[in-house]
């Protein structure tokens, strides 16, 4: 005997547990993200202290601060953008602006997704060999941030890119129209109006290198300086490098001083991705069409 | 009369679809030539070519000549220069993101006018030519993209004349507006016509009726009539198509 | 017009004769722009280039095929006998990356199904910043995380002696792909036009049915690019599963074995060995072998969404 009823129940319960499962799996997993800077903080925060910000590290790196890692993370990250976010516009300019659909621009495409694919050791690697040997830099802040700045320079495009894209095409067509060059177009209808996301998006890219340590390890970053960097061509010492040492390579080190390194890293990355997420919101605002 | 623009067997195409076949078309100086027929006929790419709009297009392949005053408009590498003395209107009103009077001021500072006497003049002309200087000569300064699709239309208007062109193509441009700013800008164009030569493609067939001098009837490319008005629209006409898309009967 | 110009005597309208010729500059910045768009090219091939170079004595002079790749014998700095099999090292790698994507997979999918399907907008702007935020927190404080937070628990959970083994960094792994797996796998379902599940709901199909016979065939290729890309995410991890693996080179039997992947020998070992020795070309090969891999992994889930544009 078939009864719609209860068969229309039926089905209503198992849509119900299905939406139940979903929410369920979905807040689950949302929690470690939580629940992980909560723990930080606790653990971490009993070191915290302007001193530990302040200070260089001493007695071989088990007591003191961690002044020196944040000068170093600072240094690598400013270079790198440097030198990413120029040639990441230009390449994102000639895929938006330039590039005729054909096996060249494929070709382009796919290889910025294996660059932004490369494993972060592997460009460590090419680091290695190319900036470091190859060109002589040494290990050096210089070769590190260009080894980040290779490593940046996908996430780059891809984020330029999808900002040039969000300008209308007619706004492109109006300025060619009245007889504005490509170039012309460029400059004063796209850019000015493109700006806010590509800022946004190397804003999201500094955060990104700050905490990256594999792509570094033989590029530049030393595990313990007694000095701060002078040139580009010393080696620095970063908070990524230096959470690893203190945490495996170091005995001895006081419990609350990894927690309170890891926590400054993650503050450090949060609040530059924070101001990533108020720059995106207040230009929404500001958008002029 | 003198020639204007002479178009020799033109051909236009998208990848292996042909959008306009063997055309040849002459417009005369001063003349405002309506060109109507059915969507996909053809009109906007023979709009776009004559000002190379087409050159921003990877895929469209344009053959053939277009003479503008007897010299070859392909011959130039650039084509900046061809576009400022043939002025063209979109269907869709386009507000560059900049304030009204940098909108009309555009091309000839992209042109390299920085004379601010010169700029003013040019921005109070092209927005009485355009019918909007009484709208908004107290907020120059406001965003262009704010305007009502209207404003914007004559707006994208007033921008085509800020260059002075000797050739206006306009592209269905009273698609997105209202029959009273129609009017407005039907009678902007009458007065424009004693200084340029105006094509206008026009889906509308009593507007090519009221403004042109003379109306071709384009369909799969080609152009089946041309004629001037009295007579394409007294009924003497070669192609019994025209005469049903005129009367409406498909289209 | 040109009477219009008579009129207005101050108005010379130069700009308006003059023939522009694009100037220098200007070719010159758009040389730089298309120079630029090669870039990525140019870098691509550098890598590789590079890698080949350092790793080149090694693969012309010592390198055996059946040795390398079928050997678990990795003993680069024996006195006795050298050995380069990276077998361990590359069964480490798979069974955390499999496992790793064993976890993240479905959750991840059943994520992304929940915040594209049935999520109130403000939930949803709520779970992307958590998944910003996620995909933030850098692989070093994901190892430590491992080794603080993890280790602990699986020692006490399992009564296991040890907590950094594979399971260990499985779950870290997990945790770490899954942001990039929910947020392409969105993308993906996103995709599918709003009409099919309009169609399909007003055959009287329920979310369920919608789900699993209308939505996730019509998503299957963008969601199995996201699991490709998730793969590819963990098989390139490198401090996260230093740290988290337990650092021994031997084909684990089960969950709780320790285990080394190709990257995080590397990144041990490099710093070590003498530059330019046999040691360091070897450890450049199995660089070589990763970039491959990836390779591999990403060109096929572009070759999945693409296909899923067209």
């Amino acid at each position: 005997m078939f009864n719609p009823s209860i068969h229309l129940l039926n089905k209503e319960i198992r849509e119900k547990n299905f939406k139940n499962a979903l929410s369920m799996v979905t807040f689950f997993l949302f929690l470690p993200a939580l629940g992980i800077i909560f723990w930080l903080f606790i653990k971490g925060y009993p070191a915290l202290s302007w001193d530990f910000l302040t200070l260089d590290p001493i007695n071989g790196m088990t007591a003191g601060g961690i002044f020196p890692t944040i000068v170093g993370t600072f240094w690598l990250v400013m270079i790198s953008v440097l030198v990413s976010c120029p040639l990441g516009v230009l390449a994102a300019l000639y895929l938006s602006e330039y590039a005729k659909d054909g096996k060249l621009t494929r070709i382009i495409r796919l290889a910025i997704l294996n660059l932004a694919g490369v494993p972060s050791i592997v460009h460590a690697l090419f680091g290695l060999g190319a900036f470091v040997l190859f060109m002589k830099m040494g290990t050096s802040i210089l070769a590190a941030s260009f080894t980040l700045a290779v490593m940046n320079l996908p996430v780059i495009i891809t984020s330029t890119l999808e900002s040039l894209k969000a300008v209308p095409h007619s706004f492109r067509e109006a300025s060619w129209n009245v007889g504005a060059s490509k170039l012309q177009t460029i400059r004063y209808i796209v850019l000015p109006n493109s700006l806010p996301g590509i800022l946004t998006g190397v804003v999201f890219a500094v955060g990104r290198s700050a905490g990256e340590t594999a792509a570094i390890l033989f590029t530049g970053v030393a595990f313990y300086l007694p000095f701060l960097p002078q040139t580009v061509f010393d080696q620095c010492m970063t908070l990524s490098m230096h959470l690893f040492t203190i945490s495996t390579q170091v005995v001895g080190v006081p419990v609350s001083y990894p927690y309170a390194t890891a926590l400054v890293l993650i503050l450090l990355i949060l609040s530059v991705n924070s101001v990533a997420v108020v720059l995106r919101t207040y230009f929404r605002t500001k958008r002029k069409w | 009369m003198t020639k204007k623009i002479e178009i020799k067997n033109l051909n236009i195409s998208y990848g292996n679809k042909i959008v306009v076949k063997n055309l040849n078309l002459d417009i005369f100086q001063n003349e405002v030539l309506a060109i109507i027929g059915p969507a996909n006929s053809g009109k906007t790419s023979l709009l776009r070519s004559i000002n190379r709009m087409t050159d921003f297009n990877n895929e469209v392949k344009v053959e053939g000549k277009i003479l503008l005053d007897g010299l070859d408009i392909f011959e130039d590498e650039d084509s900046t220069f061809l576009r400022r003395r043939v002025g063209m209107v979109s269907p869709l009103p386009v507000g560059l993101p900049m304030s009204i009077k940098d909108n009309v001021t555009y091309a000839p500072r992209m042109a390299g006018c920085k004379d601010k006497a010169e700029l003013d003049f040019i921005l109070e002309d092209c927005l009485k030519k355009a019918a909007l200087w009484d709208e908004v000569k107290d907020r120059l300064d406001h965003l262009a993209t704010k305007l009502s699709g209207g404003q914007q239309q004559r707006l994208t208007i007033a921008r085509a004349l800020s260059h002075h062109p000797e050739v206006l193509c306009l592209d269905e441009f009273s698609i997105a507006i209202d029959p009273v700013t129609t009017m407005k800008i039907e009678a902007v164009l009458h007065e424009l016509k004693k200084d340029l030569t105006i094509i206008m493609v026009t889906n509308v067939i009593n507007q090519a009726k009221r403004l042109g001098d003379r109306t071709a009837m384009m369909l799969n490319g080609e152009i089946l009539d041309l004629n001037i008005n009295q007579k394409i629209f007294s009924g003497e006409i070669n192609d019994k198509r025209t005469k049903d898309y005129i009367e409406g009967v498909f289209g | 017009m040109e009477m219009k110009l008579e009129q207005a005597p101050t108005l010379a309208m130069e700009w308006r004769k003059k023939k522009s010729s694009k100037p220098k500059s200007e070719r010159f910045i758009e040389f730089l722009i298309k120079a630029g768009g090669f870039s990525s090219i140019f870098l691509i091939a550098a890598i590789l280039f590079f890698i080949l170079k350092e790793s080149f004595p090694f693969l012309v002079g010592r390198f055996e095929f059946k040795e390398f790749f079928f050997s678990i014998s990795w003993n680069p700095a024996s006195v006795s006998k050298v050995t380069y099999g990276i077998l361990a090292l590359l069964v480490g790698t798979m069974s955390v990356t499999i496992l790793s994507m064993l976890i993240a997979v479905p959750l991840g999918l059943a994520c992304a199904f929940y915040i594209s399907e049935f999520c109130s907008p403000q939930f949803r702007e709520i779970y992307k910043v958590l998944i910003e935020f996620l995909a933030a927190i850098p692989s070093v404080v994901w190892g430590f995380i491992a080794i603080m937070m993890i280790n602990p628990l699986i020692i006490h959970t399992f009564d296991v002696p040890i907590g950094l083994n594979i399971l260990n960094a499985s779950v870290i792994l997990a945790l770490m792909s899954l942001p990039l797996i929910v947020s392409v796998g969105e993308d993906a379902l996103r995709a599918v036009p709003e009409t099919y599940r309009e169609a399909a709901e007003a055959m009287g199909a329920t979310k369920w049915e919608v789900a699993t016979r209308v939505l996730l065939p019509a998503a299957k290729n963008g969601l199995m690019a996201a699991a490709l890309l998730g793969v590819g995410r963990a098989l390139g991890e490198t401090m996260a599963v230093l740290m988290a693996t337990g650092h021994s080179i031997q084909i684990p039997h089960s969950l709780f074995d320790p285990a080394r992947t190709l990257t995080a020998t590397i990144a041990a070992e490099l710093g070590e060995s003498p530059k330019g020795g046999e040691h360091y070309q070897a450890l450049f090969a199995i660089g070589l072998v990763l970039f491959l891999l990836s390779f591999v992994v990403n060109v096929t889930a572009d070759y999945l969404i693409r296909g899923r544009k067209k």
